[in-house]
């Protein structure tokens, strides 16, 4: 049994801090400006940086540090710089989305949050780490950012889902095993650089070929032929 | 004996300092927006000046809307009395659950209503309808906030959860966090200021608690007003001392309440300035968009309670 | 070890060569250069594994056992020939005008990092290395399904991109768990992805977690594998890019993928009671086969329609592997092979067929075989070895696939059967009019290497006739492996 009131003022904090990081996930499932969605995906960077750091802190897992490290300046200052970036090369930065029923986004975003508390369940209570209970906030974030790359139909909007699920990956490593060997985890994070190159290359594709970054507008190709 | 007459000093304590947090609240925004302030006192001489004046009642006028003024006071006041404003362990404290905080202040919203159609006319009704819009969305934000508050506490008396917070000490919850920040924007939306509403215009596209008082004069006029006032203190009251209850008095020595009564007054203050902050700073929302704006806080206060679920305990 | 550190080394050098060179007119034949010795060094691997059995590199970072030898084989192969049949084919894409120099340098490259990325993947002794590897596939082949820049091909590269992403994206999560679950019973931290490690203590592990890590791995590697519901991106991606991209995706990336979910297989089964994985698998590989089954008939597009075909057998393989047991992993194993090779070949000759005719629309392709004999052959006996006809490979592997599911699960075989005969027949009503019908005015024959096919199509016979002993006792080895007894 663990209570947040005989935990130490440190250990509170990284709660908080998960609490916070899931907020920003709402946060970027209703934000519909790009300019601030990429401004909000910086923040839950760097919010994740801080906890892990502070997870590091705590922990005494000297190679959480240089996670830290690493994610704050990969997830909080290379890819929202890149994407900003790229936005205003695009001459995009005015674009507003208009989010689909946005309040059964946001609903449908806090059944999922229960519904990973309840998948999770079984791996709080095995795990021994002072971390164990935000396992499902983390789990969370990687659902949300699926919702969010359902739930959007700009080309940019999806690409910031996409990361921010990653941010989830990273975290649930973070916080149910204190992060994965190292090896795997820069492994993980020369994925990522390169899928946001990627992803900046075909946005010019995909504005070459319809002048739009609507992906509704991507509708080609059938399951079947009409 | 001493403790009942206390809690009766504290509610007529409430409900006489209810106008002049309104007051500072207009004091603190004509100085940040570089106007000349009236007087702190300016809603007591308002007040006094709308008792002064004649009743003018509207020829269809029933009995509904001659006693709705008493009602709505009557039930705010009775709101008011269950507070801890400066001591908890009082006698009322018996009393004091959220829930039943929360009936009141439906009551008097639904004879407000129900007022506001009495006469027929098309202000009335439509404030009527705006008025339940709003509160049909933020009731369950407020309520997700208060049960969040029961959970951690154990329970859904006021006093005991304040009691609960003083004695575990400062704790950093995220709950708490979530739940404060969607209290705030219900607190907003349910005493009708901006971005949800603006007290101060009466500019009939954009109206919603006005709309439906318009037909009021005189005495009921002030009493209604007077309740609005009411509400505003107690929803500050209820955000500062549930969340930041130190200062508060726990016993009934004169000292400690001296304490509670700086405490309570300097938490005001500064919430004060912040509601002011923030009506300066946005702008009035387009009444179609309030939707979205409760929705916020319904999901804030929902996390809250999520958080406290998921984080906090197990 | 030298082996593997050519094997390894060559494509990862390749797609660094290539990158600067790989606009130049010799460009085509350091690609086949290439491969070539990357398959060398893969069958010489392959003996050193097969005479000494598993091979652990110091530092533990690779592991090689029968069972992904004979991957690292067969995606070398494949490799090799598609590389054979890609020097001409993309030099013709290049003189018509659909490709610039500089795309052909990107292509080049990539196409030896893709082989780098799942070499790596197949040899991984790291489950972690494993997922990055495998994200590093859909990295790398990207930009190849969008090469022709049209609007259907960036929109199948996209949806490629972000479908494969969020489901990888899935299997890491499942990763982490499997990580989790690990490190309780793995006194070294740093050790516990690592497949050698695992595989011996996986008894211990927690079953409920590894059974919802499992649930986690099935949806991520199986986005991958291209299993409904979650297949949307493959026919996109298979009609759209280069036809050499074509070939390798469904020869080989589906493969490494399917590996993947196998090897987590293994691990689940040895510490989750029940059949729970296996029922899994079995389900969403039945599905997979009915459904692209059906898709089949309603295609208009060549590569989609062959894309199906893909989708059905990686359905009945996940399916096999799912039923588990010797008789049904063998099958399962050959299975991985001849399609592969089969579908490889027919995607060679689907490219030459949609050359001649100037377009991929079934309905204007037409009289192959009197246009060029050689073409509508290949895509007549292609599609007939891989509609499951005797005596070809796919017949053997089928064959024993059904009779271990009548051992087993005597009730399945019915919808298998069916699935089996619906396939059949949405393949042929497309094929008869393509490869007999009347030949449209002005079409006329191109120029094209059919020693690829030829030599796939061979081997899938002769596998089909005869399956050579030491291959048998190849894949008898990996059966034991994955099943726990051996066949034969």
């Amino acid at each position: 049994m663990m209570t947040i009131d005989n935990l130490s003022l440190y250990e509170q904090a990284i709660l908080l801090l998960a609490a916070m990081v899931l907020f920003t996930s709402f946060a970027l499932l209703a934000q519909t400006r790009i300019l601030n969605l990429i401004r909000v995906f910086a923040w839950q960077g760097t919010l994740l940086a801080v906890t892990t750091g502070m997870v590091a802190v705590v922990s005494g897992q000297h190679h959480l540090y240089i996670s830290a490290l690493l994610t704050f300046a990969l997830k909080a200052l290379l890819i929202p710089w890149m994407l900003h970036r790229l936005v205003l090369r695009l001459d995009i930065q005015s674009d507003v989305e208009s989010v689909v029923q946005p309040a059964v986004v946001l609903l449908g975003g806090a059944a999922l949050v229960v519904f990973c508390y309840w998948v999770a369940l079984p791996i709080v209570q095995l795990s021994t780490l002072i971390t164990r209970n935000t396992i499902a906030v983390s789990m969370a974030v990687v659902l949300l950012g699926m919702l969010m790359i359902i739930s959007r139909r700009k080309a940019v909007s999806q690409v910031v889902g996409f990361m921010s699920m990653e941010n989830g990956l990273f975290f649930a490593a973070m916080v149910s095993t204190y992060g994965m060997p190292m090896a795997v985890e820069l492994g993980i994070a020369f994925d990522v650089l390169v899928a946001a190159i990627l992803f900046g290359v075909f946005f010019f594709q995909i504005r070459a070929s319809i002048e739009s970054l609507d992906i509704d507008r991507l509708n080609r190709l059938h399951e079947v032929e009409e | 004996m001493i403790a009942w007459l206390l809690a009766l000093l504290q509610t007529l304590l409430f409900i006489g300092a209810a106008p002049l947090l309104s007051g500072w609240v207009k004091v603190a925004k004509c100085r940040l927006q570089n106007r000349t302030a009236p007087s702190v006192l300016q809603p007591y001489r308002d007040l006094a000046k709308l008792f002064g004046k004649t009743l003018v009642l509207a020829e269809h006028a029933s009995w509904l809307f001659r006693s709705t003024p008493y009602i709505v006071f009557g039930a705010t006041a009775l709101a008011a009395a269950v507070i801890p404003l400066v001591a908890v362990r009082l006698p009322t404290a018996a009393i004091a659950d959220v829930i039943v905080l929360v009936g009141f202040f439906a009551l008097a919203r639904f004879f407000l209503a129900l007022a506001a159609m009495d006469i027929g006319t098309a202000f009335g009704g439509m404030g009527a309808s705006r008025e339940m819009t709003v509160s049909s969305l933020a009731e369950p934000a407020l309520l997700m906030a208060v049960f969040t508050l029961a959970m951690t506490a154990s329970s859904t008396n006021l006093s005991t959860a304040m009691q609960h917070t003083l004695e575990s000490g400062l704790v950093l919850r995220p709950s708490f966090l979530f739940a404060t920040l969607g209290l705030m924007m219900v607190a907003v939306a349910e005493t009708g200021r901006v971005p949800i509403d603006n007290p101060v215009t009466h500019l009939e596209l954009t109206m919603i608690h006005e709309a439906m008082i318009l037909e009021y004069s005189g005495r009921h006029l002030a009493l209604i007003e007077w309740a609005g006032q009411l509400k505003l203190m107690i929803y500050a009251v209820l955000i500062a001392n549930i969340f930041l209850p130190w200062g508060i008095a726990t016993g009934f020595a004169p000292a400690a309440l001296l304490i509670g009564v700086l405490a309570i007054t300097l938490k005001l203050l500064v919430l004060g300035v912040a509601l002011v902050m923030v009506e300066t700073l946005l702008a009035k929302m387009r009444l179609f968009k309030a939707p979205e704006y409760l929705h916020l806080a319904f999901l804030l206060c929902l996390l809250g309670m999520l958080s406290h679920v998921i984080l906090e305990v197990g | 070890m030298i082996a593997l550190q050519f094997m390894l080394g060559l494509p990862f050098a390749g797609a660094l060569l290539l990158a600067l060179l790989g606009h130049s007119r010799k460009a085509g034949w350091i690609n086949i250069a290439v491969c070539a010795g990357t398959f060398a060094a893969a069958l010489s691997l392959a003996l050193g594994v097969l005479d000494n059995g598993p091979l652990l590199s110091p530092g533990k970072l690779f592991y090689i056992d029968a069972f992904n030898v004979y991957l690292v084989v067969l995606t070398a192969f494949v490799g090799m020939t598609t590389a054979i049949f890609s020097r001409p084919y993309m030099q013709y894409e290049l003189s018509r005008g659909r490709l610039t120099s500089r795309r052909m340098q990107l292509y080049h490259a990539m196409y030896q990092g893709f082989l780098f990325a799942m070499l790596l993947s197949l040899s991984s002794n790291n489950l972690g290395i494993l997922w990055v590897a495998m994200e590093g596939a859909t990295l790398a082949t990207v930009l190849l399904v969008s090469l022709y820049r049209t609007p259907e091909s960036v929109e199948a590269a996209w949806k490629y991109f972000i479908l494969c992403g969020v489901g990888i994206a899935q299997a890491l999560f499942g990763t982490v768990l499997l990580f989790f679950a690990a490190e309780r019973v793995v006194e070294n931290r740093d050790e516990a992805l690592l497949w050698s490690v695992l595989h011996g203590g996986a008894a211990q592990m927690e079953p409920t977690v590894l059974a919802l890590a499992f649930v986690f791995l099935l949806v991520g590697y199986g986005t991958k594998v291209g299993l409904v519901p979650l297949h949307n991106w493959l026919p996109d991606a298979h009609s759209e890019g280069p036809t050499p991209m074509s070939a390798v995706l469904s020869g080989l990336l589906l493969n490494v993928a399917l590996y993947a979910l196998v090897r987590m297989k293994m691990l689940v089964d040895g510490a989750v009671p029940g059949q729970l994985a296996g029922h899994l698998m079995m389900g969403f590989g039945l599905l997979s086969f009915l459904v692209a089954g059906l898709f089949l008939h309603r295609q208009s597009d060549i590569k989609r329609m062959f894309s199906y075909s893909s989708i059905e057998h990686m359905g009945l393989m996940t399916f096999a592997f799912g039923v588990g047991g010797p008789l049904a992993t063998f099958g399962a194993l050959l299975h991985m092979t001849v399609h592969s090779l089969t579908k490889s070949a027919i995607f060679v000759t689907v490219g030459h067929a949609a050359h001649i005719a100037g377009t991929q629309s079934i309905e204007k392709i037409r009289g192959l075989i009197k246009t060029q004999p050689a073409v509508g052959w290949g895509l007549l006996v292609g599609t007939l070895a891989i509609a499951g006809f005797p005596p070809f490979g796919v017949f053997t592997s089928e064959f024993l696939l059904l009779t271990a599911t009548m051992k087993s699960w005597p009730w399945l075989t019915l919808p298998l059967l069916t699935g089996l005969v619906i396939a059949f027949s949405g393949l042929f009503r497309h094929l008869q009019p393509m490869v007999y019908g009347e030949v449209p005015a002005g079409q006329v024959a191109v120029q094209a290497n059919m020693l690829p096919v030829a030599l796939h199509l061979l081997i899938v016979l002769w596998l089909g006739l005869a399956i050579p002993g030491f291959l048998a006792h190849w894949f008898d080895q990996a059966t034991a492996l994955i099943s726990g007894s051996s066949l034969l």
